[in-house]
């Protein structure tokens, strides 16, 4: 970590980059938070440990419109959200200089089966461990690093930054699962056990719209479910019909262009399983019109922006039963 | 005071579910949220923070005012009905009966908001200690004590046994509607569990914040902080804070065109988002800072400047929690703690 | 289920300008037969078509939705109905994982020729979201009442 902060603080110096786009240390070990840092100074307050799950490519879109450089951490999978957005004319490569950082899956404190969280020990970069160990005010327990990590790390896309100017730092493998045995698990039920599935899901859902606010690829200056002419809009969650609606387009509006970055999951308050739906398009896109990863190669057609004369009828939903 | 034993409890919620529509915790996919009871319902009263605050059951997130349609050439307008029936919420945290105090000095001041005077009205208040507070909790901030919740009943777990203590006469009557199912019991137990919650209250890491230099004069005092400046950055203007704190009560009425008429039904508003308190002319807060400094402004200037000194925030810590970002009131308060004005 | 022969379903068709629209007036002029709980309504291009028209349409009560456009190959401004078969491919496959019935959706290709085939198609669609019944997965409850 200190790597980081001191090849941060070099390239402000030298006047290379005007600002630095990290990780803000929080009051504690998991609660740190996506800041700016404008001198050496605030840079003693830089962290970047196991938590650092937040995916920075966003904050980019602004941090392009400012004067001069952002120096930006980016981990492997930010890396795609940041050539998705670059490709979008959202971000502006010039503006950024990226320091690919080294990944070893990242953590949600949610998931560490533990009252009253005091500390957790080991989730430091680069030295991460096997084993967490956690201090809590009902005594001290231990939970594998694995089985804290975020539902995205378990099928990560890999370690390999698609874009940056420079690397620091080791990643480790975390990949343990299939990317869309959910999915197909999913799509084996029948429509009732489907829908009865989705029905539990998203009758949790507060739109509290955190999911389309952290997304990298909802970019739009005003969201349609922003508008105020429009009786779907964002705020009530008056119908279950509504959160299906607001959902699927969310999902919708991203697809071939969402990288399956995760955050949508990670931030629902509810523990909605979003990434559900996004993972579908993807599925279906790679088997229908072949094998696609957004943010992957900046100069490729994204599939819903492209076709072929020979591309399946609609009614192939129906045909593959 | 009562009690009743664990295993009975689904006995007690049959009961009371016999006259009156009961909400309590229910685990659902995998998250616990106020629910209302049935048979299949999962009831986990062991989940310290819900993810939604109990405020649903008396300022619904989205509910209807009235509608309209036309009839015989003319537009007819159908009011909802007014809550009517006696409900009961169990389970509800020290913290968040102190939300409710915080709502009902807004909707009940004049004019009384009717919709919210008439749950208040039929709504039983059961509320539950905090055997283990968890470490986001910082209640007593507030001078809210987790042991010793104020509510029409108060209960406590301890081991088997849910201790069960009236303290009003609606509290009083659900007593007597329970009252076969519950036994007497020794106020000492619950003496002793107090003192064991206080004793774990005092280890919390945030469990006592200093307050100093907020309420009303902060309105003046910190407005044009530069700290705001600071600490907003990271805020994705989600509505997260907002739709699961106990006690933020803003809301926006609109219309929903059914094909057949009107609906006009309010919803929760989030302070957080780009169209709250849009007028004709505009929006007065055009910048997510001044969006973010209204949230804790409010909570911590605002509102203890209109009510003698309360404050609007409980120290429930949900907000703690659930921020995509981790920014939260006890971020913005040490914040200004550290640095002063 | 049983199937309440009573029931006549709402359809919402999305007919292309230039071809199933006029092949809706041909189907018309020709005195060929479709039902009347079939609601047209006129869209430049098949591609003019937005995911959230279609689910617009089932939560303000339609019982199935149909997009007519060009034949593959003969779109008015060349490619528009490529683009909406891909995108339809994917919304229909996306509601089918989330359990609305198959059959409430349909893409058909109908030209301005095509009356008869505009005819069958509308007879054909409206029969099978008849034997579906109500849509209520999709619906909201509100337009209910």
């Amino acid at each position: 970590m200190q790597e980081l902060i001191n090849r941060a603080k070099a390239l402000l110096e030298s006047g290379e980059v005007a600002r630095v786009l990290g990780w803000r240390k929080g009051e504690n070990v998991w609660d740190v938070e996506p800041a700016f840092f404008n001198n050496a100074e605030e840079l003693e307050n830089f962290v970047y440990n196991g938590f650092c799950g937040a995916n920075l490519s966003k904050y980019m879109i602004e941090a392009s419109k400012l004067e001069g450089k952002t120096l930006v951490f980016l981990k492997p999978c930010d890396t795609y959200s940041f050539n998705q957005l670059t490709k979008e004319h959202r971000v502006d490569r010039e503006k950024a200089y990226i320091i690919g950082v080294g990944c070893k899956g990242k953590l949600k404190v949610e998931n560490i089966d533990a009252k009253g969280i005091l500390d957790v020990i080991g989730a430091d970069y680069p030295d991460a461990a096997e084993t967490l160990t956690v201090k809590t005010l009902y005594g001290d327990t231990e939970v594998s690093y694995k089985s804290a990590m975020l539902e995205r790390c378990h099928v990560c896309k890999g370690k390999e930054h698609m874009v940056y100017d420079e690397l620091i730092g080791e990643s480790v493998d975390t990949i343990d699962a299939d990317r869309f045995a959910e999915v197909a698990k999913i799509e084996a039920m029948s429509p009732e056990e489907k829908f009865a599935f989705f029905q539990s899901e998203l009758s949790k859902c507060i739109r509290c719209n955190a999911c389309r606010n952290v997304c990298p690829a909802c970019s739009c200056r005003k969201c349609v479910f922003d508008s105020n002419k429009f009786d779907s809009a964002q705020k009530a969650n008056t119908t279950s019909f509504e959160e299906k609606m607001f959902h699927i387009i969310r999902a919708f509006h991203v697809a071939g262009r969402c990288t399956d970055c995760g955050e949508c999951s990670r931030v629902c308050p509810q523990g909605i399983p979003l990434h559900l739906f996004n993972r579908k398009f993807i599925k279906d896109i790679n088997e229908l019109y072949g094998d696609f990863q957004a943010g992957a190669d900046i100069d490729a057609r994204g599939p819903l922006t492209n076709f072929q004369l020979d591309d399946c009828e609609p009614d192939i939903v129906t045909k593959r039963g | 005071m009562l009690k009743i034993n664990k295993n009975n409890l689904s006995a007690l919620f049959a009961k009371i579910a016999e006259s009156n529509e009961l909400y309590l915790p229910v685990k659902s996919a995998g998250k616990t949220n106020f629910a209302a009871w049935d048979e299949a319902a999962e009831v986990d009263l062991d989940t310290l923070k819900t993810v939604k605050s109990p405020k649903d059951a008396f300022f619904p997130q989205s509910e209807n005012l009235y509608s309209c349609h036309k009839e015989d050439g003319k537009t007819k307008i159908v009011p909802e009905k007014l809550e009517d029936a006696p409900f009961v919420v169990f389970g509800i945290r020290a913290c968040d009966v102190r939300a409710i105090d915080v709502l009902d000095r807004v909707f009940l001041s004049e004019p009384v908001d009717s919709y919210y005077a008439a749950r208040r009205e039929h709504g039983i208040i059961v509320s539950y200690a905090c055997h283990a507070p968890e470490t986001s909790c910082f209640c007593k901030t507030f001078g809210i004590d987790c042991a010793a919740p104020a509510g029409d009943v108060v209960t406590w777990m301890i081991g088997d046994e849910l201790y069960w203590d009236a303290k009003t006469p609606k509290g009083e009557k659900l007593t007597a509607l329970v009252a076969d199912l519950l036994t007497d019991a020794d106020a000492a137990a619950v003496e002793a569990e107090q003192t064991a919650i206080r004793s774990i209250y005092e280890k919390l890491p945030n469990g006592t914040l200093s307050l100093e230099g907020w309420g009303a004069e902060a309105a003046q005092t910190r407005f044009d902080s530069p700290i705001w400046e600071q600490l907003y950055k990271p805020c994705l203007a989600c509505g997260t804070c907002t739709f699961v704190c106990p006690t933020c009560q803003c809301y926006d009425i609109k219309d929903y065109n059914t094909g057949n008429g009107i609906q006009r039904y309010r919803c929760w508003d989030s302070c957080m988002y780009s169209d709250f308190t849009m007028m004709a002319h505009g929006n007065n807060r055009t910048s997510q800072m001044q969006r973010f400094r209204q949230r804790f402004m409010h909570k911590l200037a605002y509102y203890p400047a209109n009510n003698e000194g309360m404050y609007s925030c409980v120290g429930c810590g949900r907000c703690v929690d659930k921020c995509p970002s981790h920014l939260n009131i006890v971020k913005v308060i040490k914040a200004f703690g550290k640095e002063g004005v | 289920m049983s199937i309440n022969n009573d029931f006549r379903p709402t359809i919402v068709a999305f007919c292309c300008n230039w071809c199933s629209y006029a092949g809706a007036d041909l189907a018309g002029s020709s005195r060929l037969a479709y039902p009347a709980d079939v609601k047209i309504i006129r869209v430049p291009c098949s591609c003019r078509v937005n995911p959230m028209f279609i689910l617009r349409a089932f939560e303000k009560g339609a019982d199935g939705v149909i997009l007519c456009g060009c034949h593959p190959g003969d779109c008015h401004y060349s490619t528009g109905n490529y683009y909406a078969r891909r995108r339809m491919t994917l919304l229909f496959s996306m509601l089918d994982y989330l359990g609305v019935e198959n059959g409430r959706t349909r893409v058909e290709w109908v030209s301005a020729a095509e009356g008869v085939k505009f005819s069958e198609t509308m007879n054909s669609f409206v029969e099978k979201v008849r034997s579906l019944g109500p849509n209520v997965r999709l619906g909201d409850l509100r337009c209910k009442n």
